[in-house]
């Protein structure tokens, strides 16, 4: 299980590939790797944006994050995490997130990966400060609700 | 010792600081912490907190040596 927090673009294919073969998740036992890439829009709140600045609380970040990979790792019989975030200034086009989980079967990949990408959303301080092509500045007050408990897997 | 507070994201800006650093007194809670760093602006359900990078009540106590931050709701989007 690996957290990354980066400051510089990156390609999340290239980081699965190189994670999948330098972790030591003894080739044949996983079955299923389900991916989430989160990248930048050009577009928010009917407004053009050029760029983001993506604030967090360091260490907050990381602690938080290894809370939500160690509760999926209770929930789901998960072999091997990635969770890579930007953080810094980005722009359009350029990849924000990329969660990878691997399992022995289909279903827990996918229910693992939406559960840490919504907590995530819901519990990793990250903060976001639009740059609009008007060059106005805003800061996106819009947050998420999290993984609603109804939606969840029965345990 | 000393209660080290910081301050990010919007708050952080309309602050104009990063952080405070209050010399501890005993027990204190949140809200009581925040009235002494920010007497101005009330401790509204729009700024979260958090002890020790753990998020945290506005009744949760405050000890010594602790890390204490406030911060607006982070930003999740749509799902």
């Amino acid at each position: 299980m690996t957290i990354k927090i980066v400051e510089q673009d990156f390609d999340p294919w290239q980081e699965i590939q190189s994670y999948q073969n330098a972790a030591n998740m003894m080739a044949g036992q996983y079955g299923a790797t389900s991916v989430f890439v989160g990248t930048m829009r050009d577009f928010n709140e009917c407004d053009d944006v050029k760029g983001m600045t993506l604030e967090h609380y360091p260490g907050m970040t990381e602690k938080q994050l290894g809370q939500i990979l160690a509760e999926a790792q209770q929930r789901w019989p998960i072999i091997e995490t990635l969770v890579m975030h930007r953080v810094g200034v980005l722009y359009p086009n350029e990849p924000i997130v990329l969660v990878a989980v691997w399992t022995s079967h289909r279903g827990d990949a996918f229910d693992a990966c939406r559960y840490i990408m919504e907590a995530l959303k819901s519990r990793a301080p990250f903060w976001k400060k639009e740059m609009l092509t008007s060059d106005q500045e805003r800061w996106v007050l819009k947050n998420t609700d999290g993984y609603k408990r109804a939606n969840l897997p029965a345990e | 010792m000393s209660i080290k507070v910081r301050y990010f994201a919007s708050l952080k800006e309309s602050l104009g600081r990063k952080e405070d650093v209050k010399a501890y007194t005993g027990d204190i809670s949140i809200r009581e912490l925040w009235l002494i760093c920010v007497p101005e602006m009330p401790l509204t359900d729009n700024i979260l907190a958090a002890i020790n990078m753990e998020y945290a009540d506005p009744d949760a106590i405050v000890n010594d040596g602790d890390e204490v931050a406030f911060f607006p709701p982070i930003t999740g989007g749509r799902t």
